[in-house]
């Protein structure tokens, strides 16, 4: 319903003091007068609507940009980042004229509320930031974390996520290529889904969200604009839950992936035909977003008639029309002449696309209702020029107790049974369990461009059908690693991303990330953000790997509570021939286990301490990154010149969980010989990063052994792939069957 | 010589473009169809293909029954042209009666994707004279609604006629009526069965299987020598 009378801009002006709900709309007081000095007067309704979302934690990062600053500054040379941050999504330069683009985004809040729906226009979302840039998505990745797996409400929260990122991804045709499940009873009250694309285009094909060009229609083309998500980045994504408010379900919105889909073609065809100047895909803040920020990166200014929108729900007032977060809708800036062509082309996928504005020579940003000019703003002071936080932060006073309880000093197996109870307990715990009940609800085979696919160690998809090409994507992320110590726990994260996309034979390139945290508001979780930043970038600075882009979501904290800080790491690689690439199951018997790397005696948030001892503190295993870019080079090289048929990385659960995925996916057992100056114990079950277990065809044993000799890279032979048991000798010996019925059934038996 | 095997693309079509290489790696010519149009542009055979056409809405295939190329489709189905409905594919030949039975949701209630084991019951049709009878084979599946169902009778008659033509083997991953996993109509031109052979075509890529790569070749064979 509209106000009467029509709260215009001259309206605004002429009744100075009309309250407006500006606490409502989660604006704090000093916010809101910063509107009425950048306006020189009250905003009115619309103006404000747009300034709320625009202005939230959510779509402008106030607490955050102060610290993510060091992406960039830190960021390394590098040749191959054709676009960096700012843009919806970072574009790496992987050869032979190919460009990838790939993000990864956030949709946490709202899973928790509406777990299908949720998580299902999260994959939605992320897509549409990868059509923006010009590019074809090719696969996704949902890195999820969950509370505890055997709580009543994880079984309502993770069927309903996991079917939505199915119901929706599936439906556009995308393949479902990796991620993580990850349970822990931090996230109860806030899961984490995480959602991540890649898409590919040529060079000549990027585009980029901006408005140029006086006279340029602005056209807004999907899904008709309803009632849902209103409000959905400032007041779900942008507040704490609590119980005393009421529910928050109408802010979540509703995806309808056959839209999406449609979407997609209808968007790439005009692409192809050169029909478009800028886009931007209607996301979190729909047209408040999209105008603002076509309209502030462009050169000139906008104007919009909102009347022309297409509505599902004809009584939704301006406001409404813009905080609405409606799915499934994009924004394109095309030349007047080629207007006709762009209509054609969406009429012939059924796509609804009207011309709502243009671009003009001004640089205000005028929107026009039933008449009435009812927005009239600076589009940079609604996009770009948003509140800015210096929050405190300050070392939690817990911090060094919680160092100081050390894993080490933890109980240990006192024999060889006790030992192989222990790492049956541990390959069944549901941390480390299978997670094929999940992924086999993801379709990982159409486009037919699959190489590998979860559980290897990285996705990867093959580029161009000729020479081969492809493209590799892991994502990592540890909450325990990050509670103890947050910059190691940040770089630990990155170590094992890069670790994994080298371990299947490609060479590392560059970084997305979505770095999820609880409320910025309190010191603590403020400090471990800032050093978890400090750490990422000092990372990626090291590795020569920049950040593209990525995401931050705070908040992610009920009540007091807040989740481990959880900075979740993408790598994306490349890989010259995707055939190549190297495997996880062990390929052949009698091929000789070699373990690469240093492994010392590190269980600080070990799963190990986790699933035997309920335990967390300590420090957590150290980072060497010389030593990963050194591990790296070893694995792509073994990889391309054929010296390993099969090779994983390793990480939680250490050497023994590695050994027990390679023989369950090969079929094929291992008998390992516990090395001199290691114990059983650690042997097995230490976590210390920078090591992959690689199995060498005796033919090539020389050759290997010589590479890393040369290289100084510690490699260890271990054992063999035998037989249908994994056997450590002098310790324990245990059927695959058996290890097959404790890694395979707990899921299922939780979930199912 | 070589054939024209034309692939539709209705709305929601998701592997057009993987079924049209499945045909180029088997020697085949492919030819887009798009499915506003009732010209089948002189191709001499049709591949259906997987996805969510209109959204699985309504129910899986209801909506693309009604595409005007259908029109041509079944008149010229009904007269010998070789069609192969693969999942979605499948579901719009059972909803344009081209095939009989329907496609319920999975019995478990879940989309599921994996690699399937098939046993070819019948290797006599166009698209399956590359097969042996009997020969067991490996097939990606990835369905909702792939629980294939009709009367006692029908069911018999397929038996009976030989035109059930590919069976789940280990595991009957959607609760199919008798473990049917693709069928015949009684001339053999026309197929449909829900795993995808389209994405066994390569050694690298998916299941790493080319075990459906004869679907393809049978087509060609039986056209280049007709």
């Amino acid at each position: 319903m509209s106000r009467t009378p029509l709260d215009t801009v001259e309206h605004a002006a002429a009744t100075p003091d009309v309250e407006l709900p500006w606490a409502e709309l989660g604006l704090k007081k000093d916010e809101y007068e910063r509107i009425v000095e950048i306006l020189g007067r009250r905003p009115t309704g619309a103006e404000l609507a747009m300034y709320s979302v625009m202005w939230s934690e959510h779509c402008s990062y106030k607490s955050s940009k102060v610290h993510l600053r060091q992406f960039g500054e830190k960021a390394p040379e590098n040749d191959a980042l054709l676009v960096g941050i700012g843009e919806n999504a970072g574009v790496v330069d992987v050869g032979q004229g190919y460009a990838v683009t790939f993000k990864v985004e956030s949709h946490n809040h709202p899973s928790y509320v509406e777990p299908y729906q949720g998580a299902a226009t999260g994959v939605g979302g992320i897509v549409r930031d990868i059509i923006a840039m010009g590019a074809r998505p090719v696969a996704v990745v949902d890195p999820l974390r969950f509370g505890a797996a055997d709580h009543p409400d994880t079984k309502r929260v993770l069927p309903g996520v996991v079917a939505g990122i199915g119901g929706y991804g599936n439906c556009l045709g995308l393949p479902n290529i990796g991620g993580e499940v990850v349970f822990d009873a931090c996230y109860q009250g806030n899961p984490l889904v995480n959602a991540g694309c890649i898409g590919v285009m040529r060079h000549e094909d990027i585009h980029l969200a901006k408005a140029s060009g006086a006279g340029n229609k602005v056209i807004l083309y999907g899904a008709r604009t309803g009632g849902d998500g209103i409000g959905g980045a400032s007041i779900l994504a942008s507040e704490t839950f609590d119980d005393a408010k009421p529910s928050k379900r109408p802010a979540v919105q509703v995806g309808d992936p056959f839209q999406e889909k449609l979407l997609i073609e209808c968007t790439l065809e005009a692409f192809a035909e050169k029909l478009v100047v800028g886009i931007q895909d209607l996301g979190a803040a729909g047209l408040s977003c999209a105008t603002s920020e076509l309209a502030s990166n462009g050169s000139g200014g906008m104007r919009v008639t909102l009347d022309d929108v297409p509505l599902r729900d004809s009584t939704l007032s301006p406001e409404e029309i813009l905080m609405s977060e409606s799915q499934e809708r994009m924004c394109a800036v095309v030349e007047p002449e080629k207007v006709d062509r762009f209509l054609e082309i969406c009429a012939k996928w059924d796509v609804i696309a009207t011309v709502i504005g243009e671009v003009t020579d001004g640089d205000r940003l005028e929107i026009y209702w039933h008449g009435g000019k009812i927005v009239d703003v600076d589009p940079r002071t609604v996009a770009h020029e948003g509140p800015v936080y210096e929050r405190p932060y300050a070392r939690p006073e817990w911090q060094d107790a919680l160092q100081a309880d050390d894993a080490g000093k933890l109980p240990r197996p006192q024999s060889a049974e006790e030992l192989k109870a222990q790492v049956l307990k541990l390959v069944a715990s549901p941390n480390q369990a299978s997670k094929k009940w999940i992924t086999q609800q993801y379709d990982h085979f159409v486009q037919g461009n699959t190489v590998l696919a979860m559980p290897e160690d990285s996705g990867m998809i093959r580029v161009d059908e000729k020479t081969g090409l492809g493209v590799a994507l892991a994502t990592d992320g540890n909450g325990r690693y990050a509670k103890l110590d947050p910059y190691t726990g940040a770089q630990l994260a990155l170590a094992e991303a890069y670790r994994n996309v080298a371990t299947t034979g490609a060479k590392p390139l560059a970084v997305s990330d979505c770095l999820n945290f609880g409320s910025p508001e309190d010191p603590a979780v403020m400090w471990q953000f800032a050093e978890a930043v400090r750490g990422l970038a000092d990372g990626c600075q090291q590795l020569g790997t920049p950040v593209t882009g990525g995401n931050v979501s705070l908040y992610n904290q009920t009540g007091e509570a807040a989740i481990h800080p959880t900075p979740v790491v993408a790598v994306l690689g490349v890989i010259d021939d995707v055939a190549r690439r190297t495997p996880v199951a062990f390929q052949e018997e009698g091929q000789l286990l070699y373990l690469l790397g240093d492994t010392r005696e590190e269980f600080g948030g070990s799963a190990w301490s986790q699933v035997v001892h309920d335990h967390l503190g300590g420090l957590p295993p150290k980072v060497d990154l010389e030593r990963e870019r050194l591990l790296a080079e070893i694995l792509i090289s073994a990889s391309r010149d054929g010296m390993i048929d099969s090779a994983h990385d390793l990480s939680d659960g250490g050497l023994v969980q590695a050994v027990v995925e390679s023989a369950l996916l090969g079929g094929k057992g291992a008998r390992l010989v516990v090395p001199d100056g290691l114990d059983a114990f650690t042997f097995l079950l230490s976590e210390s990063a920078g090591r992959a277990v690689v199995a060498v065809p005796r033919s090539e044993e020389v050759r290997f052994n010589d590479m890393c000799g040369a290289r100084g890279l510690p490699a260890t032979r271990i054992g063999v792939v035998d037989g249908d048991t994994i056997e450590v000798q002098g310790e324990f010996e245990v059927t695959l069957a058996e290890l097959r019925e404790a890694h395979e059934a707990t899921i299922p038996a939780l979930l199912a | 010589m070589t054939a024209r095997i034309g692939v539709v693309t209705f709305p929601g079509s998701l592997d057009d473009r993987d079924t049209q290489r499945a045909i180029r790696l088997a020697g085949a010519e492919p030819v887009a169809l798009w499915h506003k149009d009732k010209d089948l542009k002189q191709v001499d055979a049709v591949v259906l293909p997987g996805g969510f056409s209109y959204g699985d809405y309504l129910r899986a295939g209801a909506i693309s029954r009604f595409s005007p190329v259908m029109e041509t489709l079944i008149e010229q189905a009904k007269a010998g042209l070789p069609v192969l409905g693969i999942c979605n594919g499948f579901q719009v030949l059972t909803e344009a009666h081209l095939l009989p039975g329907a496609m319920l949701g999975n019995d478990h209630l879940h989309f599921v994707c994996r690699d399937q084991k098939l046993r070819v019951e019948n290797a006599s049709t166009a698209w399956t004279s590359d097969y042996s009878e009997g020969q067991e084979i490996f097939i990606p599946l990835k369905n909702m609604d792939g629980r294939y169902v009709a009367d006692e009778y029908t069911l018999d008659k397929l038996e009976a006629e030989g035109r059930v033509a590919f069976r789940y083997l280990d595991v009957n991953p959607n609760g199919s009526l008798r473990d049917i996993a693709g069928i015949t109509n009684e001339a053999g031109n026309v197929v449909g069965l829900m795993p995808h052979p389209e994405h066994a075509t390569e050694p690298l890529i998916g299941t790493g299987r080319t075990d459906g790569l004869p679907f393809f070749t049978s087509i060609l064979k039986k056209l280049v020598n007709a």
